[in-house]
Order: structure tokens, then sequence, then C-alpha cells
């Protein structure tokens, strides 16, 4: 239902990682979610400034996926359940 | 259909005619109906929040409601569906009583924040609801520009379209 790529190409070093927390989350583009509001929840559920919510957003709507936070496999399922409440499509990821 | 939400010194203002709120009334009602189909498994896990599926839901909209935690990890998604569906679900019967109640005030509804963020993620829901069904893909919004006014979709993209109004004007004052 959306145009991202289904592939499960390496994530971009350029993105939100830390070497050593081996667990992301993903946030992938859909055609439905407002931009307005992506960018909403992100300032809401990771606390973001709007201008980093804003160019995170803009990397989901870009580039397919985004890599929006990473850090323990808990962690991460906890953002992920967050995000999907607000509608969001998000998935665990371990960096490899 | 005029009404939507404004700031005001007490917070956001809802302020919507009787007609759109019976539209939305009855939208929640058919979400709440879908949400019903979701299987509830054993009532003593439920209570813990744990439900005994682990497979996502065949109907679209609910696929879309319920996303998969893991892609190319069946087992992990499938457990974490386990530990997250049901209390995905209750969240949005919460979510859904909070917004049918602020629609059955009378008047202008001030919206605390609890209840903005409410409103937030059910017209979401709506809006991921009726997108799912009209099969909606990137810039396809053409697609439904010469739709004839019986088609049933016609009356589905419009009222998609004024929920995106609404929702995205009650971002926009939840900015500020």
């Amino acid at each position: 239902m959306t145009s991202a790529p289904m592939t499960a190409e390496r994530v971009g070093a350029d993105e939100e990682t830390r070497p050593d927390l081996p667990w992301l989350t993903i946030v992938w583009n859909d055609p439905i979610n407002l931009m307005s509001y992506v960018t909403y929840v992100f300032q809401t559920v990771f606390g973001f400034a709007r201008e980093k919510a804003e160019k995170l957003m803009l990397d989901v709507h870009h580039k397919g996926r985004a890599v929006v936070d990473s850090g323990t496999r808990e962690e991460m399922e906890r953002n992920v359940e967050v995000l999907h409440s607000y509608g969001l499509w998000a998935t665990v990821k371990r960096d490899d | 259909m005029s009404g939507g939400f404004r700031r005001s010194p007490a917070g956001v203002r809802m302020s919507l005619d009787r007609a759109e709120k019976a539209v939305l009334a009855n939208l929640i009602g058919q979400l709440r109906q879908l949400l019903g189909e979701l299987p509830k498994g054993d009532p003593g896990l439920a209570e813990l929040g744990i439900s005994e599926n682990t497979e996502a839901p065949a109907d679209p909209v609910l696929a879309r409601l319920f996303p998969d935690g893991y892609r190319e990890d069946g087992a992990a998604s499938g457990e974490f569906r386990r530990y997250t569906e049901a209390s995905l679900r209750e969240g949005k019967e919460r979510d859904s009583d909070l917004v049918l109640r602020s629609l059955g005030e009378g008047g202008e509804v001030t919206l605390d924040p609890e209840r903005a963020q409410a409103w937030l993620r059910v017209l979401n829901d709506l809006r991921l609801a009726l997108g799912t069904r009209l099969e909606l893909g990137e810039d396809d919004h053409d697609r439904f520009r010469d739709l004839d006014r019986d088609d049933p979709e016609y009356a589905m993209i419009v009222t998609y379209d004024w929920l995106t109004q609404l929702q995205d004007g009650l971002v926009h004052c939840l900015w500020g």
C-alpha cells in the first residue's frame, strides 16, 4: 500500500544510530498519514524539536523510511507500540 | 462542512455542527464494529494484555490499524502482536469513547490535552480506514477527480478530504 521499497538494505550511517545500541525503530512511508501529523507525533513521542521532527518526517517521505531511534530491543518495541497507537507504520529492526 | 478546531486561551475549541457530528459518530461506530472483529482470545491472558493471536488480521483496514512490529521476521512479529495487540485495541476503544463523549456535548467543546490527543488518533484511524478501503496510493488523488457523484467512492473521498482538513487543523492548533 505504499511506494516504500521492500528491500532489506542496510540503514545509512547518516541516520539516527548509535553503534553501542544495536536495535532500531524504523518508520515507513505510507500514502495516508499527513506530513504535519507525522511531524507532530515525532515531537510528542520522542520529544524532538519541531525542526528535527520535520527533517525525520521528510526522510520518511523521500527515502521511504527513516530510523527514528536506537537502543535496546525492549525500548524499540515500546517505541513501535506507541507509534502504532498513533497509526504510524513502524517496525523494530536489529542494526546488522 | 465548515466546523473544526481553533485555539482559545482555555485550550483547543472544537466546534462542529450537528451533521458533522453525526458523520463522525457514524464513522466511529463503524470503526468500533471493525475493532470488535479482532480475535479476543483467553480472557485471563487478555486481562494481562496478552492475546493468543500472532497473525496479522486478514481485513486490510485492521491490518493497517494493527501492523506488524517486525519485517522479515514472522516469529518476532507474532510475539510482538501477542503482547501489544490487546492494549492497542483498548487504547483505540478508549480514544473513541472520549471522542464520542465530546461529540455528545452541546455547543463548543474545549479539549484538554488528553482529549486533543484522543481526537488526533481517532481522526487518523478514520483516515487510515477510509484511505485503505479506497486503496489510496501516493499522489493518487487525481484518480478521484472525475468520479461520478453517485459513485460510492465519491462520498468516501469527500469524507476523507474533510477528515484530512480537520486533522491538519487540529495539529496546527496544537502547534499554536
